[in-house]
């Protein structure tokens, strides 16, 4: 391959990657506010929340990127294009790891909490120093696969003439008609893009665990399916 | 430009239309995956790891790599080793492998929650292994999954718009086909938009209902 084709390879890997850290960095943060607030005592902190969640994981992240590629700029504001992949990408994210967010905060065991209340905690303190510290450690195995989904859905973006990697193989097909290959190799690259992404979540999740004093089994490269 | 709301409403029709072949591709490739991802999970349990291993591998990598990928790659590439199908049935099929390496995970997990004394019992009663999966193991494992499968039925709906990448017009496709005509594409695409929210919610609703009545193992 030239090294003109190279050029679009690097230009698409290098957006596939921006887009997966800066969507997941912003789907973070949307999960854990709404899975917070599912927590929240106050009905309409929990009714906004359940909303979010609902909709986002109910509407096909495509239409959401069609969305704010098309409809916005009727109401006067125009997106950039690659901000509008990653907010599309972390609002549709962000409500399933939101869930996630939910089910581990609820799965810490009460008495924790009530011990936090005992030794007189402030709600602020309780979140941070008892219930998040355990929450997190079994947050991270479901936020593996959340990560993998997030990546996968980049692709989408090249629909919208984003140069993402699926993009730039587009261009390297339509210039060298080497059809077959040009497609396997960049399933091949999203395979390692992922082993990648789910081996720096492996090391997060021992980096977790330890600060618990908790150990995790070892192995890199496993993925286990939590149920949907 | 304003936005009108006439216009979502002028595109309702090519809407129904689309989501006809929305639900299409779900259907078959639903079915695809839910046999194929019964296949994938007794080979991974296949005691031959030149079985288990390479089904394993390429479960996993086709779980991590993008449907819009795979859907190129089968629209591209089928036809060149001859073999023709239209664009629905490719993004059907395209749709069901993808997802059968999903449902295989969850039949796994359903098989492995079957207690070991279920296994033990059918041994103890010389039932030979098609008797032992289909009348004790697959009856207890199946309805312990019929809720995460049925997540799966949404899940598929959802990604059907990225069937327009090789020509299938659904609903998204038929909203920029109008986009393209009128250019107008903001009430088209809403309208798409609207369409998937209350067909993928009416999904969840019926799920949750099935979930509440064959969710339960029968003794």
């Amino acid at each position: 391959m030239s090294s003109g084709l190279m050029s679009y390879v690097w230009e698409g890997l290098g957006n596939t990657l921006l887009l997966t850290v800066f969507g997941a960095l912003l789907g973070l943060v949307f999960a854990f506010i709404a899975g917070l607030a599912r927590s929240s005592e106050r009905k309409w902190v929990r009714g906004i929340a359940m909303v979010y969640t609902e909709v986002f994981r109910g509407f096909p992240s495509l239409v959401l990127l069609f969305a704010l590629i098309f409809i916005v700029p009727t109401f006067g504001y125009q997106l950039n294009p690659l901000f509008a992949g990653i907010l599309a990408l972390a609002l549709n994210i962000g409500a399933y790891a939101a869930e996630v967010v939910r089910g581990a905060v609820k799965a810490v065991p009460p008495g924790q909490i009530e011990a936090a209340i005992a030794l007189n905690f402030t709600p602020l303190q309780r979140l941070r120093k008892v219930i998040l510290p355990q929450a997190v450690v079994a947050m991270i195995p479901p936020f593996t696969n959340n990560l993998i989904e997030l990546l996968k859905a980049t692709s989408l973006v090249s629909l919208v003439y984003i140069s993402d990697l699926t993009f730039s193989a587009q261009l390297i097909r339509a210039s060298t008609g080497e059809t077959a290959l040009v497609f396997f190799g960049l399933l091949v690259g999203y395979g390692v893009i992922a082993l990648f992404f789910t081996a720096i979540m492996k090391l997060l999740e021992r980096m977790a665990a330890r600060a618990l004093g908790r150990t995790v089994p070892s192995g890199f490269f496993g993925r286990k399916e939590v149920a949907a | 430009m304003n936005f009108e709301w006439s216009g979502v409403w002028d595109a309702m029709p090519t809407m129904l239309d689309g989501l006809l072949v929305a639900l299409a591709a779900t259907g078959i490739g639903y079915v695809i995956a839910l046999i194929l991802g019964l296949v994938f999970a007794f080979l991974r349990r296949s005691g031959n790891r030149w079985v288990s291993m390479p089904v394993g591998f390429l479960v996993e990598f086709i779980r991590s790599t993008p449907l819009l990928v795979q859907l190129f790659f089968f629209f591209y590439v089928l036809p060149l080793i001859g073999i023709s199908a239209s664009p629905l049935a490719t993004g059907a099929f395209a749709l069901g492998l993808h997802y059968a390496t999903y449902t295989s995970e969850v039949y796994r997990s359903g098989i492995d929650g079957v207690p070991p004394g279920q296994w033990e019992a059918a041994t103890a009663l010389n039932l030979s292994t098609r008797r032992t999966w289909t009348n004790v193991i697959l009856p207890q494992a199946i309805p312990r999954v019929v809720p995460a499968l049925g997540n799966y039925v949404i899940a598929m709906f959802k990604d059907t718009p990225q069937l327009l990448a090789i020509t299938v017009v659904e609903m998204l496709g038929g909203a920029i086909a109008i986009g393209s005509e009128t250019f107008r594409y903001s009430e088209p695409i809403a309208a798409a938009g609207l369409v998937y929210l209350v067909v993928a919610l009416l999904m969840a609703w019926v799920a949750r209902i099935v979930e509440r009545r064959y969710g339960q193992v029968r003794v």
